[in-house]
């Protein structure tokens, strides 16, 4: 396995789009599934989305936010350089189906991994309506990309440098007045989406957040990304990412997020 | 396996009867057991190193004239890969300990893994004949060792001979003892083996499991060289079920498979408070410090350094966790269970020395809730008091609650070491797979087939949480079943 990065691009002073080398799970992923991926021998091991595949050249993309320690290193690797550790794909893929219309509701990097729901669910039939919020203009990412399978898409930020100005629960709320909701499918920081299941539930609006815990093996063993859902113990890894969000507690799973900060 | 007639047939060489009658049986009893030398626990509770010395040559060419090759040695009987123990002892005696060694490799895949972690006391050694004269049993675990510690030390690993390549390619799914010792097996008998594994490091519970100061790494790495030696491949960071199919190995060619992929899915109690950071189940928190080398600075890893931290389980990897978490810096590690010392599934060397460490052993305990600060951390565990009752199925007495006996301890790390189950991204993603209720995989006893009859499973994903031992003895045995299979189509 080489897992050698072919193309880089720079989508943000710090969001970079890695295309790697990954013929296998290229071939095997579907929407909603992750990797992980470890580098060099000290490496961590930490969880990724994969934003899209080409099997046709055996790539998948992912798309890395530089937050730490692992990240930074991930974010500094140039074409040509290779990932020492790439396993997947990992995870419960999404349920693509036709619900009606459906409110996508993407905080900051969490645009990336929703991507290819969004052109699945777009591909299903839905009518599609996107929030990308952000902080400011420049992390919003990929609007090209998801304006492409989006019949609405609603721009939202905290500054208000580009779209309007707030939060994507205020997106929500504009998009809820002008018409039916079926489904919510939410990406984003563990406290956006809290902020969103609550506004949703309000409303009646079935709705799934894809959750993104601290993980160390991604395939069941640890528990280290264990949440309750309805009381009960799920592991993100094997059970999820995708969880009814109303059942999630998600102050516990902030607390958990914070273990090692 | 071995048959009768061979042993005897062995045991009545020349230079085993000159052996047996250069010293009389009396004599040979009257040895004390060796006691191995082991680190000071003073010094050895703050670092990593291997705990346990090992014998010198004295030492073990002594130890095995205790043995008194029976003519009916039972000690083979007591073991799952049924090695020619009186054999490979008395190759010792004869100082011949290359020899012994090759013994030793003609039945086991890991004999310097297994001469470390396997429970002889309830094993080989249970069998001894010395117990029925009450005296303790010849140390056969302690003498494994030293033969494999031996010949590594001078660089004479006996390497095994193999068959001619048969051209079948043969896929094993998990790299721990299960796995590594079916491969052993198949390759010497000439298939083309290639084991998958879905972690970047091969050697499954051998190296996130089992601890440094137990079984260092480069140990196991030693062993798994061998068998890239023998021709047997190794495929990292590959999940079957996941990245690659079942109908994906078909159309590799794949003419066999053998189902190893582990019980690595851990237990929690489901009781208030278990989801607190801080909460870890011992198979995070060993993973961490074993695979992930989370305690030293040069990695990326992280790990908490808990000060006060309760273990809760009684089993070897509960002790494994309480002596990590004191070699990390904890003031007190406190291993909690519900029963008595006497019923603890650990071994009772491990207790020993987990004793000797400073552990404290709280017993006839189990948690009810934890709680945690205004951050959502772990502070305290609550604490209810048990008491034996009636015996229960597994031959054990049943904790009971003492009503109103509680207390609540102060705790800053908790470390959930109460069971697993077999990995379920295996038997799901195989389709039409037999699968009990608990999620092993159903096998036939004698032959470790499953209901699709290209695909054997054994280890710890049949049994559920069992031992490395009883693992590699699934290997040897769905190993030769396999081969069978394929000379009868033939």
């Amino acid at each position: 396995m080489m897992n050698k990065i072919i193309k880089k691009e720079i989508l943000s002073e710090n969001i970079v789009k890695l295309e790697i080398e990954a013929p296998l799970i290229s071939k095997s992923r579907k929407a909603g599934h992750f990797v992980i991926v470890k580098l060099g021998t000290n490496g961590e091991r930490i969880p990724l989305t994969i934003v899209n595949a080409n099997t046709q050249s055996g790539t998948i993309t992912i798309i890395v936010q530089n937050v730490g320690t692992s990240t930074k290193k991930i974010c500094a690797l140039n074409e040509g350089d290779e990932i020492t550790d790439l396993v997947g794909p990992l995870g419960k893929a999404t349920i693509i189906s036709n619900f009606g219309t459906i409110i996508f509701a993407c905080g900051g990097v969490g645009i990336a991994p929703m991507l290819p729901i969004v052109e699945a669910m777009k591909k299903a039939g839905n009518k599609v309506i996107t929030i990308l919020a952000s902080k400011t203009k420049q992390l919003i990412i990929l609007e090209k990309e998801i304006r492409k399978f989006s019949d609405k898409v609603i721009i939202m930020t905290n500054d208000g440098s580009y779209g309007i100005k707030g939060l994507v629960t205020n997106g929500i709320k504009i998009a809820i007045k002008k018409e039916k909701i079926n489904l919510c499918i939410t990406i984003g920081p563990a406290i956006m989406m809290k902020y969103v299941s609550i506004l949703t539930k309000k409303y009646n609006i079935p709705t799934i957040a894809s959750l993104n815990t601290i993980m160390v093996d991604g395939t069941g063993m640890c528990g280290a990304c264990r949440v309750s859902v309805g009381g009960k113990i799920k592991f993100v890894c094997i059970d999820g990412p995708e969880f009814d969000a109303h059942k999630v507690n998600f102050d516990e799973m902030i607390a958990r997020l914070n273990t090692y900060n | 396996m071995i048959k009768k007639k061979y042993l005897k047939y062995q045991q009545n060489e020349t230079w085993r009867e000159k052996l047996r009658t250069n010293i009389k049986n009396k004599e040979r009893i009257g040895i004390h057991r060796v006691k191995m030398k082991e680190l000071n626990p003073n010094y050895r509770s703050h670092n990593h190193n291997e705990v346990s010395l090992g014998l010198t040559l004295e030492q073990a060419l002594l130890e095995s004239k205790r043995c008194l090759d029976c003519s009916e040695p039972q000690c083979i009987t007591g073991c799952p890969i049924k090695i020619d123990i009186p054999k490979f002892i008395k190759n010792i005696e004869r100082n011949n300990i290359l020899e012994a060694a090759k013994i030793l490799r003609q039945a086991s895949a890991f004999p310097a893994v297994c001469g470390r972690v396997c429970p002889q006391e309830k094993q080989c050694e249970s069998k001894c004949i010395h117990l029925k004269i009450k005296k303790e049993p010849v140390a056969i675990g302690s003498l494994e060792r030293f033969v494999a510690d031996f010949e590594r030390k001078n660089n004479s690993i006996f390497i095994p001979k193999i068959a001619k390549n048969n051209k079948i390619k043969i896929a094993v799914v998990g790299s721990g003892p299960a796995g590594l010792s079916f491969a052993k097996d198949m390759a010497q008998l000439g298939y083309q083996v290639t084991v998958f594994e879905a972690l970047h490091e091969i050697g499954g519970v051998l190296k996130y499991g089992i601890p440094e100061f137990r079984l260092p790494n480069y140990i196991v790495d030693i062993e798994i060289n061998i068998l890239k030696k023998i021709g047997v491949q190794f495929l990292n960071n590959i999940i079957v079920g996941k990245t690659i199919s079942y109908q994906d190995l078909h159309s590799e060619n794949y003419k066999g498979i053998f189902v190893a992929g582990g019980a690595g899915f851990p237990h929690f109690m489901n009781i208030p408070g278990e989801n607190l950071s801080g909460i870890l189940s011992s198979n995070e928190y060993l993973t961490r410090i074993n695979l992930m080398g989370a305690n030293k600075k040069e990695n990326d890893t992280p790990i908490i350094f808990g000060k006060k931290v309760a273990i809760i389980g009684g089993g070897n990897t509960a002790i494994d966790s309480g002596r990590t978490a004191r070699r990390l810096g904890a003031k007190k590690a406190m291993i909690i269970y519900r029963r008595s010392i006497k019923e603890m599934p650990a071994r009772i060397e491990e207790i020993k020395h987990a004793k000797e460490e400073g552990i404290i052993f709280m017993n006839f305990y189990s948690p009810i809730r934890y709680i945690g600060n205004e951050k959502g951390q772990v502070k305290q565990i609550n604490l209810q008091k048990m008491k034996l009752g009636k015996l229960d199925s597994s031959g054990r007495k049943t904790p009971i609650v003492i009503p109103n006996e509680t207390k609540i301890l102060d705790v800053d790390m908790i470390i959930i070491a109460i069971g697993v189950s077999p990995n379920p991204i295996v038997p799901n993603f195989f389709k039409g797979l037999n699968i009990s209720q608990l999620g092993t995989i159903i096998v036939n006893k004698d032959t470790l087939q499953t209901n699709i009859p290209d695909i054997y499973a054994g280890g710890d994903i049949v049994r559920g949480g069992a031992t490395v031992i009883l693992a590699m003895g699934d290997g040897r045995k769905a190993a030769f079943s396999m081969h069978r299979a394929f000379n009868i189509k033939n």
